[in-house]
């Protein structure tokens, strides 16, 4: 396999391929971990899930099993979930609070900061041995933005700052949406759930709104069925007219919609009066805070960002939720998800919230099954590879609408860099795309 | 469980109690008729104006729908919304239908009043589609108002899993 031949692309024709066996080749998948996984930053968790000292979560990030916990001296770390004796993990349930780790093997034990407390019968070892100062493993790399904890494993790795280069301003926007409210909590459920599909199609269809109008039809005809029985006119949904798509830094892309619904902060016409008051407000708190610009970015724009390479950062018309996906094999990937509320929301708005996340983007919702519907059908399409191409040229050739696929060729050529051991795309957009951050977003409501 | 249940289950069941639990087998069975024939319109007919249908996620089965995170939160509008995609070809994960066939067994009654009844039962909810089974196993815990007739409507329909992820399911694109 050629490496370099696994894309085409061509601007002055406006043509863009990916080979289908990037999507079925278990080459391409062991690649992936050792170039895209060992070396990407990749998220574990948020501080607000360990809110007490003790407290911890178990998690599974690139197949290695961790441990973010507050240790008892107030510090969030993330541990190795390995004995350092024969390898058995030391924690064994999901979630909870701790004075310190066991491994149930044969019992050595550690602090909640990761030292080595406790040897049964220490006495056999060897003075030499007693005398080291041993503690659970930690990732050569950890750091958080904005209360996010991320790891890299790689030997060398930017900064998490520089990572995420240009799109912290998007993730800064949400997160300080919040804080009138007391900042963001992860709330507990966690959608846990997997499709028999490549992980890079997930990461294209979350930032597509070529589909949405054909996959998610039951759904818009749903809200259109609410709205009419309280009288107001069909939802605008993802409209061409108000949504765009970016190419960010680093392979992180994002499509951006202005949207009604959203809790934060621009009311739905079928949301009671008590809630619809309480949104103005808190928009007009934000602009207050914020300046009329930002505010109204935070409260009425809807952020789908792809934090490369496996993450979903949605702040939407149906909450704000992080999703994160891991190959397991070229065609199946396990998704969890998980939902973020303000501290200190109302209640009211808060039902709202959940019904929105749970009405569109849950496994049980009208529109996540289809899209896992359609990324299953593609990946069984890939079983004749006589049909060698999967085509992304839409919108090359003019400045690209949000139903382009400007961001699905961002995600793609940051791919196509690193699966070659490119540090990272030289370009992000295509030929005629404009530098267009929020802040030059000109939408029509 | 209070003492007329525990009497439903125990020798000291009264006769109107075994009647009962009959009962609600049959209503129970007659609704997975209902389900597994893609019935949706009568099945719908099964519920009260006030009704929920509640699916835990599948880390939290106790979740409180007010505040933690659920795959399903229906109350009588979203139920009806969720009946009228499921008939349209547009519902493309189940479009065609997927076949199920769903096995309700260890039928208790837990609570017994006069206008209502409380009942669990265990379930497994095998569902086929494109060449893969997979089976949706857990327990259910419905609150049924008892009619004159002798039969039941539906009040409160929990769905709780024991899996510890939808792995071949995917999704909860089906009722469960």
């Amino acid at each position: 396999m050629n490496l370099a031949d696994l894309i085409v692309e061509n601007a002055t024709a406006g043509l863009f391929r990916v080979h289908r066996s990037a999507m079925t080749s278990a080459e391409v998948l062991r690649l992936e971990q050792e170039r895209i996984f060992a070396r990407s930053w990749l998220y574990v968790g948020h501080d607000s899930e360990v809110p007490e000292p003790g407290d911890y979560q178990r998690r599974v990030v690139a197949g290695r099993p961790l441990i973010l916990v507050r240790g008892r001296d107030n510090v969030i770390r993330v541990l190795i979930n390995s004995c350092l004796h024969r390898g058995a993990l030391v924690c064994r349930i999901d979630t909870g609070n701790a004075n310190a780790f066991q491994c149930f093997y044969h019992g050595w034990s550690y602090d909640t900061a990761g030292r080595l407390i406790g040897v049964p019968d220490v006495e056999g070892y060897s003075t030499d041995f007693r005398r080291l100062e041993q503690a659970l493993m930690a990732p050569p790399h950890v750091d958080s933005y904005r209360g996010l904890y991320f790891v890299n494993f790689g030997a060398a790795a930017p900064s998490l700052h520089d990572y995420l280069g240009n799109a912290r301003e998007l993730i800064d926007l949400t997160m300080d949406s919040a804080e009138p409210l007391g900042g963001w909590k992860v709330i507990r459920g966690t959608a846990k759930y997997r499709i028999h599909a490549n992980w890079k199609l997930l990461a294209e269809n979350s930032t597509d709104n070529y589909h949405f109008r054909t996959v998610h039809r039951t759904y818009t005809d749903y809200l259109a069925e609410r709205r009419e029985r309280v009288g107001a006119p069909a939802p605008t949904v993802n409209r061409i007219t108000n949504s765009l798509s970016l190419a960010l830094e680093n392979g992180h892309v994002a499509m951006l919609t202005r949207s009604v619904g959203r809790p934060i902060a621009n009311p739905s016409p079928v949301w009671s009066e008590v809630v619809t008051a309480e949104t103005e407000r808190l928009r007009k708190e934000l602009t207050k805070i914020y300046g009329e610009e930002r505010g109204l970015q935070m409260a009425t724009v809807s952020r789908f960002l792809i934090i490369f390479p496996n993450q979903a950062f949605q702040d939407t018309q149906s909450g704000f939720r992080m999703r994160q996906w891991w190959p397991t094999s070229p065609g199946e990937m396990d998704v969890n998800q998980w939902e973020f509320v303000p501290r200190s929301e109302h209640p009211d708005i808060t039902a709202y919230r959940l019904e929105g996340a749970t009405m569109f983007l849950g496994p049980g919702g009208f529109g996540t099954p289809d899209d896992i519907e359609a990324l299953e059908s593609c990946q069984i399409g890939f079983g004749a590879p006589e049909v060698e191409w999967s085509d992304m040229s839409r919108g090359m050739q003019r400045v690209p609408r949000s139903d382009d696929e400007l961001a699905a060729r961002g995600f793609w050529r940051q791919w196509h860099a690193l699966i070659q051991g490119f540090d990272g795309a030289a370009r992000t957009g295509d030929p005629t795309t404009t530098k267009s951050m929020p802040q030059n977003m000109e939408l029509r409501a | 469980m209070n003492a007329d249940a525990r009497a439903v289950c125990g020798v000291s069941a009264s006769q109107e109690n075994l009647l009962l639990r009959l009962a609600v087998e049959y209503f129970l069975y007659e609704e997975a008729a209902h389900l597994d024939n893609w019935r949706l319109d009568e099945w719908l007919k099964l519920f009260t104006n006030d009704a929920r249908y509640l699916v835990p996620a599948v880390d939290l089965p106790d979740g409180d729908p007010a505040r933690d995170m659920m795959f399903v939160d229906d109350d009588y509008e979203r139920l009806k919304g969720r009946v009228t995609r499921l008939k349209s070809r547009h519902a493309h994960r189940e479009y065609p239908s997927s076949r199920t066939r769903r096995l309700i067994t260890n039928v208790r009654l837990t609570r017994i009043a006069p206008s209502e009844v409380d009942a669990e039962a265990s379930f497994a909810v095998y569902r086929s589609r494109n060449e893969i089974i997979a089976p949706y196993v857990g327990i259910y815990r419905y609150t049924l108002v008892r009619l004159d007739s002798g039969t039941f409507l539906i009040r409160r329909r929990r769905a709780e899993l024991d899996l510890e992820r939808l792995t071949d399911h995917g999704a909860v694109s089906i009722i469960l």
